[in-house]
């Protein structure tokens, strides 16, 4: 299990907060997503065996938003 | 579609907009008129549809999906204009909303623009400039007029102003000196620093603040999580409901205009765009507000209880009062200070400063000083012999106290620590030393009264007759005496019990359990000291006890904003669909409306950081 944030480009509607939570939420291998509105980025964990960082930027991506950076979260 | 920007989109498809506007009332439908919206509608309202169905993938009905079907709808029974006037203004409102946005969040921008990006530090005589991640604990600091300190540290050599503001809120400079503490961030306004680096990087306070701010902005008022379980239902209702429109009125324009009018963008974002603003300004004025949560409960707190060590006093010895005999009260402060030169206890340190506030300065240093354990200190100065120290030092050396012995009765029955000065005949001054009340105590507690708190209240470990003068001095509704630390929760829970909701005010030096468990726990002077940050639900960072308004008013604009902005939005949804009903509003007109009603929400946001500007009590 990896922890990740991702800072994403600024969000603007707090339902595509709920969308890009649902949708992690379906995605194998991710556990916990949760989108924060305000500081434009999402928390996760992720197991590496089932996905990848490249896989879920890309799923985000195709809701509309795209990554700017990922950093590693501190246990 | 990748090469341009959303800026450059957003301008074709307005030039796209204003030519087909034109054509529509010239020469109206026309196969060139048709063409161009078609064009601006593919541009515009492609994105749209493909986050539309990618999300429904996920079986999840957005706004998107909302938009996408009003505007297929629009096409296939020929209301090209709607659909290219449509998907233009989702866009455009997209494009300004997310601009407007930046503003809200533009005070925690730029706190964290204060982050130190260089340091320079001397490793073995020589100075090289390093990046503060590569700093480590004990390394050396030399810091220079302007430079942003990179690290907390303690102050080595030298002396300088630092403007602290990064951290406290408070504008005036801070004088710093050897054994000072500095933290990471600040910025050396006049004179020079050495300091060693104790806390580098992430563990930093200034590192530790930024986080905390971050993690309140997302960390959701109730308000907020009932909205965010709304809308969920919400969208897929509209959904139905603009169906059984269609099934009863058969009238398609009206059905697909209620699809666009019903989309909940300004109620969504009613709530968190004022939260980021209220926890911005109140982090640019120094408080640390725990997000959504803590600014509603703040904002509905009925009493107040404060700690009286530390948080209504100042914490440490002060010179409150000075009685000269025979002489003038510089003269016998001079006299003391010659004495107290070289000691380090805590009562000459209050004299010595008191010296300094009054311009009392001298390089006299005492002759054959000694000092008596518990009692004081006997010197010679320029031929006399002089005393300085308690009534016991001056009873056994036979000295005469008459002249001061009403003084001493007096400043003893108020509690103070009373420190005489004398020669070896007679008594010549004497100073009285008191935890002092903090100069600002008196105008936040009345200012507590006009905020409509309730209860004012006072815990404190003293006997009933000094807590008395205080709550007297302060006009404090209740005190509490010879309250032991660990009767402070029970205090606590007792004042809830009689008055609802409670905000406990300590400096977090003891009382975290009562920080837990107050309504909202406020830390005082709380920069550096981690558990009171951690615990506390709103942090003083500043050693201001004014704080405590700003904190308090920024929750009562926030909440006050949250509501307007709540019913303004849920206002214009029902106007909206009346207009729907009785006719008048088409699709591209409930676009318009909405979009200007999400503007307006966030435009009102804005409105806290220019209150929190305006005024503040911060240095009160």
């Amino acid at each position: 299990m990896k922890n990740i944030t991702i800072q994403l480009e600024t969000l603007s509607c707090p339902t595509c907060v709920a969308k890009i939570e649902s949708a992690l939420k379906k995605t194998n291998g991710v556990k916990d997503p949760s989108v924060l509105f305000n500081t434009s980025r999402v928390k996760l964990a992720y197991d590496e065996q089932l996905t990848s960082e490249e896989s879920i930027k890309k799923i985000i991506l195709k809701l509309g938003y795209a990554s700017l950076s990922v950093t590693e979260n501190a246990k | 579609m990748k090469k341009f920007s959303k800026k450059t989109l957003v301008i074709i498809v307005s030039i796209l907009i204003a030519i087909s506007y034109i054509l529509h009332k010239t020469i109206a439908y026309h196969p060139v008129t048709i063409t161009i919206m078609l064009v601006s509608t593919i541009i515009a309202g492609g994105p749209i549809l493909r986050r539309a169905i990618s999300a429904l993938r996920y079986k999840i009905v957005g706004i998107d999906a909302l938009v996408s079907i009003a505007v297929i709808g629009a096409l296939i029974i020929g209301e090209y204009w709607e659909a290219a006037a449509v998907t233009f203004l989702f866009m455009i409102g997209d494009y300004l909303e997310s601009r407007t946005l930046e503003k809200t969040r533009s005070s925690i921008k730029s706190l964290m623009d204060l982050a130190p990006d260089t340091a320079r530090v001397r490793i073995d005589g020589v100075e090289q400039i390093l990046s503060p991640q590569e700093l480590k604990q004990g390394m050396i600091l030399v810091i220079k007029p302007g430079e942003r300190i990179a690290a907390d540290g303690i102050v080595l050599e030298g002396s300088a102003y630092v403007d602290q503001a990064s951290i406290t809120g408070e504008p005036v400079p801070v004088f710093k000196e050897k054994d000072a503490h500095i933290f990471s961030g600040t910025i050396i306004t006049s004179g020079y620093l050495i300091v060693e680096a104790t806390q580098v990087g992430e563990s930093t306070t200034f590192a530790k603040i930024l986080h905390l701010v971050e993690e309140a902005q997302d960390a959701k008022a109730p308000t907020q999580k009932f909205i965010e379980r709304f809308s969920r239902y919400y969208t897929p209702a509209i959904i139905a409901l603009s169906i059984i429109t269609y099934l009863i009125t058969r009238d398609i324009k009206m059905a697909l205009t209620f699809l666009v009018i019903a989309c909940p963008g300004a109620l969504v974002i009613s709530v968190p765009v004022s939260i980021v603003a209220a926890i911005g300004s109140s982090a640019k004025n120094g408080i640390l507000v725990k997000g959504g949560e803590a600014i509603e409960k703040l904002s509905r707190v009925q009493a107040v209880a404060f700690d009286k060590t530390g948080t209504l006093t100042e914490g440490k010895p002060s010179v409150v009062s000075l009685h000269a005999y025979g002489m003038g009260q510089e003269d016998v402060l001079k006299i003391a200070v010659i004495g107290e030169t070289y000691s380090e206890h805590p009562l000459a340190t209050a004299i010595l400063k008191e010296a300094a506030n009054r311009g009392v300065t001298t390089t006299k240093v005492p002759e054959n000083p000694e000092y008596i354990q518990g009692k004081g200190v006997s010197f010679s100065f320029e031929g006399t012999s002089y005393f300085i120290g308690n009534r016991t030092l001056f009873e056994e050396n036979g000295i005469d106290l008459t002249a001061a012995l009403q003084d001493i009765h007096k400043e003893e029955h108020e509690k103070r620590t009373v420190v005489i000065i004398g020669t070896t005949e007679r008594v010549i001054g004497l100073i009285a030393i008191a935890d002092k009340l903090r100069e600002e105590a008196f105008a936040v507690i009345k200012e507590l009264k006009k905020l409509r708190i309730k209860k004012s209240v006072m815990f404190t470990g003293d006997s009933k007759g000094t807590a008395e003068t205080v709550a007297h001095d302060l006009q404090l509704d209740e005190f509490l005496y010879e309250l032991l630390p660990e009767h402070k929760v029970e205090a606590v829970k007792g004042l809830q019990k009689k008055h609802g909701s409670v905000a406990f005010v300590g400096d977090g030096i003891n009382d975290a359990p009562s920080l837990a468990t107050a309504n909202v726990g406020i830390a005082i002077g709380a920069a550096g000291n981690d558990v009171a940050m951690e615990t506390a639900d709103v942090v003083l960072l500043g050693q201001k006890l004014g704080g405590l308004i700003d904190a308090i008013r920024i929750s009562h604009m926030a909440v006050r904003n949250m509501k307007q902005n709540i019913f303004f939005a849920i206002g214009v949804a029902v106007i909206l669909l009346i207009g729907v009903l009785l006719g008048g509003v088409t699709l591209s007109i409930g676009m318009l409306v909405h979009e200007i009603s999400v503007l307006l929400v966030i435009i009102n946001a804005t409105r806290i950081l220019r209150f929190a500007k305006r005024k503040k009590y911060t240095s009160l």
